[in-house]
């Protein structure tokens, strides 16, 4: 389009460029950076996807039989969590959503942890593993907002890591969200936001959630750097969230990414997904899935057959089976615990419910 | 939207500006509530780099009543920051910044806008601590100036503490003089867990107190008693304070003995103090400008009456402003309880039989 006759500095071009290593088939199309080009940690990629994916269904199996409370699924998802939990530091903090469980387990939460977590126990959170990542968030968006201030935190203390913050789509309509792009570019803050667009906001289409074309988009209104990326392609994720950390840690500022991927699950357990998506949907979404493309790339570079799937299935039961009995075998906290955390120091006008409630559980007791 | 406030601040701006600026100055001084709010913030971020400030306007401007004068200049950018102007977003960064171990104070420039940040202070802010069974806490102050009485716009004037009350996991705390505003500030900053910190905007010049610098914090969580007597109890906090040491007086000149509480911490409750008293006294009225419904006058009258029925010699009364919303300025005065009203009201606690 013509610019003459315009006042150039009312004038601005956007592009945003979309990301894809892997096809659907699981073939390379375009050429990894060197350190993509890595066997262990493409196999290890892998491994930790299909770890997520067993989890996640033992997941629904135990509240299916009333043995934890409703779960959100990640199936179909788990390239995002995976490559962002890969991508990194340990020094980086994560301000995650609720549908993070991959990349919670590779910052070092325990699948103990997880289940209790869901399993309706606030010790699931305790986390000794990530002193200072943020919890699973339930409140829409809410969690990018802390993650602009813990990034403002690294920001003032001079520190040179970095902050990610995960969100759905449905949680771009948000204000936290917005207001946090604006001020992430405001601050250049050491920030980077993953979008997990997987099309749905419980029922809600993301057609219906914004007249936007892309989410990433969302970041240009704020100068923050934007980028979509394949979210069932794991080496995509992992490369746009390695970059914009290495961004970040270089005092560049903030990065938006919008990974794309598809919910193949239920919103959560509490969820009946086939009174709103439509088959067709879903079907194309399994063409995408991205395990088995990632599988097949493993296959044909020699990294993977058989024999090591068959050994790793065996692998992931046991870890997670031992997991889940130690879960069950947690014994809830005391009933008084509920007092406990509320301040560092219980209120004098506190102390009194406390008590009080000590004394009716033991009456309860015969 | 502050003409009012603005048009009064001159003066007093260049007092605070110069006692912010120099720590080695007088340490004893005579100042207003608000230049005590800006030399406890002052000392404490000399005394703890953790300190930071962040809200609307509290940077060059030093804040629209001037609470935040003069640290933009003596701390630099990193610590006394101007952020955009969404206040969901300065409740949600303070929160994430709490998170990691620094300890900022946001100001939130009127009341009457603190209802957008209150997703992040009640689901967040107070449950930090317990969600994550100490693994993290959220050691941050919003302080809010609130109340009526300046002839502000709509939205300037509200007095809602009794919803941060509601919420386990907050302290809510309401000075009511220079020398409290000081050191209440300061244990709030100190305190390890989040703090609602309510300024009577109304207050914040109408007088001064002599003030040791000395960074002496008052304790939180605890009334201060005032006035002590034998006849009747008056129990009120911030602004309101002002109207009942008046009432208290001219009851005392009609020959009544007098004792004034202080709540300061509305939450949580010393109910103790406030028990002692009215268990002396028999009879109490309790006084807020805020609304009577569900206002924090209602639960301290439950609990006395919970606890000290057989104590009182008449009923409790509540002097409060109505359950409307707080008329536009021309009609405020008629909201407000006024001296009037509590003496009134005391006069027939006293003569209840």
């Amino acid at each position: 389009m013509s610019n003459e006759g315009r006042n150039p500095e009312l004038r601005a071009q956007f592009d945003i460029n979309y990301y894809q290593f892997l096809d659907n088939q699981g073939t390379l199309k375009n050429s990894l950076p060197t350190y993509l080009e890595d066997d262990k940690l493409q196999v290890a990629l892998y491994r930790q996807m299909v770890l997520t994916r067993l989890l996640d269904a033992k997941c629904i199996a135990l509240q299916r039989t009333g043995k934890m409370g409703t779960y959100p699924s990640t199936l179909g998802q788990e390239a995002v969590g995976v490559g962002i939990g890969y991508a990194m530091t340990k020094q980086d903090v994560f301000a995650p959503y609720y549908r993070d469980m991959a990349t919670q387990l590779i910052r070092g939460v325990k699948i103990k942890d997880i289940l209790l977590c869901w399993g309706g126990d606030e010790r699931g959170n305790q986390s000794e593993q990530t002193p200072f990542d943020l919890p699973c968030c339930v409140p829409i968006a809410t969690q990018v907002t802390h993650a602009a201030g813990i990034a403002s935190a690294i920001k003032i203390r001079h520190e040179k890591h970095a902050v990610v913050s995960t969100l759905g789509d449905g949680a771009t309509s948000r204000g936290d969200f917005a207001e946090s792009i604006n001020l992430a570019g405001a601050w250049q803050l050491p920030l980077v936001v993953v979008i997990n667009n997987n099309q749905w906001a419980i029922s809600v289409p993301r057609e219906v959630q914004t007249a936007a074309q892309t989410l990433a988009q969302k970041g240009i209104a704020g100068e923050v750097r934007c980028e979509q990326v394949d979210g069932c392609d794991v080496l995509a994720v992992y490369d746009a969230v390695k970059r914009a950390l290495a961004h970040a840690y270089e005092g560049k500022g903030p990065t938006l990414i919008e990974a794309i991927t598809y919910r193949l699950c239920d919103h959560t357990t509490a969820d009946d997904a086939t009174r709103y998506s439509p088959s067709d949907g879903l079907k194309k979404g399994w063409e995408k899935e991205p395990i088995k493309r990632y599988r097949s790339f493993l296959h044909s570079k020699k990294l993977w057959d058989e024999h090591k799937e068959t050994a790793l299935f065996e692998q992931c039961e046991q870890q997670i089976n031992t997991a889940v009995q130690e879960y069950l075998d947690t014994e809830p906290q005391p009933p008084e615990a509920m007092f406990d955390y509320l301040y560092e120091e219980l209120p004098r006008s506190l102390k009194e419910q406390r008590q009080q409630l000590i004394d009716k559980t033991r009456e309860a007791q015969p | 939207m502050n003409h009012a406030a603005n048009t009064e601040t001159v003066n007093a701006t260049e007092n605070s500006f110069e006692s912010a600026k120099d720590p080695v100055k007088e340490s004893s001084q005579e100042i207003t509530m608000v230049e005590a709010v800006n030399l406890a913030m002052a000392y404490e971020m000399r005394m703890d780099e953790n300190v930071v400030i962040l809200g609307e306007d509290v940077g060059t401007n030093g804040g629209v009543f001037r609470a935040t004068d003069g640290l933009k200049a003596e701390f630099g950018l990193r610590r006394v920051m101007d952020t955009p102007l969404a206040e969901t977003l300065i409740a949600g960064i303070t929160v994430g910044m709490a998170s990691q171990g620094l300890r900022p104070i946001a100001e939130i420039q009127f009341m009457g806008f603190i209802f957008a940040t209150m997703e992040h202070i009640i689901c967040h802010a107070a449950r930090l601590r317990n969600r994550t069974r100490g693994r993290l806490s959220c050691p941050m102050v919003l302080r809010a100036p609130f109340g009526g009485g300046i002839h502000a716009p709509e939205h300037h004037s509200e007095s809602t503490e009794a919803i941060f009350a509601h919420t386990a996991g907050l302290r809510v705390v309401v000075p009511s003089s220079p020398v409290r505003a000081y050191g209440l500030l300061l244990a709030a900053i100190r305190d390890p867990d989040p703090v609602i910190f309510l300024e009577p905007k109304r207050i914040y010049r109408i007088s001064k107190q002599t003030i040791e610098d000395n960074g002496e914090a008052l304790p939180l969580d605890v009334c201060f008693t005032l006035r002590e007597g034998q006849d009747i109890t008056l129990i009120s906090w911030g602004a309101m304070i002002l109207e009942t040491l008046q009432a208290a007086n001219q009851l005392t000149e009609s020959g009544h003995s007098v004792e004034v509480i202080d709540v300061a911490t509305i939450s949580p409750l010393d109910i103790d103090t406030i028990l002692s008293s009215v268990k002396k006294t028999g009879r109490c009225v309790i006084i807020h400008e805020a609304a009577k419904n569900c206002g924090v006058g209602a639960e301290i009258s439950a609990q006395i009456s919970e606890r000290a029925l057989l104590s009182l010699q008449a009923p409790i009364k509540r002097v409060t402003g109505y359950d409307t919303i707080m008329p536009y300025f021309r009609n405020e005065k008629y909201y407000m309880p006024s001296t009037k009203d509590i003496v009134k009201a005391a006069m027939e606690t006293l003569h209840y039989e």
